[in-house]
């Protein structure tokens, strides 16, 4: 079973490797920049926002060629002294909010920021609902002289 | 009745997750749909001492198609972009993206050549103005140089025909 998991690993390895290969696609590489302060801020950058392309990955994350594009010009505005908000105006003007990973809370986010909340407190008075109703339900009668007497042999023994 | 209530509410969630089903993942809403096509002077593939900007297709209805070499879909999608450009409804102009032009000319040579011309995107900047993250990509520009259409991936005949046929008569009549 595992020898056919790693023979299966092995095998989609090398598809990946070949169909990169087949693809000349023109791919500058990353050169990271040789101040700190600027690696550090496009890591904090691209750890928010998303690759265009396998959309559940970060720009800091993927490999593919159009996040390096990104993480690329990101660097070059850093440099050129853009603010964070500039460069996510930037981004956003040309993909949307699609590229930001934490969506904005505007009208159409409504459902997805406060729905959970909501749900939360459906589910509190459907709780206290029930849980009133029941006591309400379950009147309280005290122990007869001789079941207090059957309860406290009970106990003894 | 009590029991009816999460019948309900599952046959709702059967309804959104169908609906979610229908709906292609790929396809992110367009941040650039009727706002004005960026501006951009590039080389032409053909002819690299010319230039093409999007500017020099002001008052003119025209398509832009965002293709490489390298880009498995485009192959599929150029059988039909030569019928498409014959047929003299609108003109295709190219954006070689992200492709060298030696790449880009051996594949014109082996498949035809659809546009009207390309221009060299090599590093794939203005690309980014346009939005593009995966080729092929297609928008339709008006002629006051505004987005009026834009479509990720091949396009189909029942594309070409549903959508941008369509709006390129209503475009062509302002």
């Amino acid at each position: 079973m595992i020898y056919m998991t790693r023979l299966r690993l092995l095998v989609l390895l090398l598809l990946c490797l070949l169909s990169s290969a087949a693809s000349a696609q023109v791919t500058i590489p990353d050169e990271p920049s040789d101040d700190p302060a600027v690696e550090e801020r496009l890591a904090r950058l691209s750890h928010e926002l998303r690759c265009l392309q396998c959309k559940n990955q970060t720009l800091a994350d993927s490999p593919s060629s159009i996040a390096a594009d990104l993480r690329r010009e990101i660097r070059t505005q850093i440099k050129a002294g853009k603010s964070d908000e500039e460069i996510i105006a930037f981004l956003r003007q040309r993909y949307g909010d699609f590229i930001l990973f934490r969506p904005r809370v505007r009208p159409t986010t409504y459902l997805l920021w406060f729905g959970p909340f909501v749900l939360l407190a459906g589910g509190l008075f459907v709780l206290f609902r029930y849980v009133r109703q029941r006591r309400d339900a379950i009147a309280e009668q005290p122990l007869t002289a001789e079941e207090r007497r059957r309860a406290e042999e009970m106990l003894r023994s | 009745m009590r029991y009816l209530i999460p019948l309900v509410l599952f046959l709702v969630l059967v309804v959104f997750l169908a609906i979610g089903l229908t709906r292609n993942p790929d396809e992110l809403p367009s941040a650039l749909l009727d706002k004005p096509a960026p501006t951009f002077r590039l080389p032409q593939l053909k002819d690299p001492a010319k230039t093409f900007s999007a500017d020099d297709m002001r008052g003119k209805v025209w398509v832009m198609n965002v293709w490489a070499s390298w880009c498995v879909a485009c192959r599929d999608e150029h059988q039909y972009l030569g019928g498409y450009s014959k047929s003299g409804a609108v003109p295709i102009y190219g954006l070689n993206y992200k492709d060298t032009s030696e790449n880009a000319l051996a594949w014109l040579d082996e498949l035809g050549d659809p546009y009207v011309l390309s221009a060299v995107d090599s590093d794939g900047r203005v690309g980014m103005d346009y939005g593009v993250y995966g080729a092929p990509e297609t928008y339709l520009i008006d002629k006051s140089g505004t987005i009026r259409l834009k479509h990720v991936g091949p396009i189909t005949p029942d594309v070409w025909n549903k959508e941008f046929l369509p709006l390129v008569q209503q475009l062509n009549r302002q």
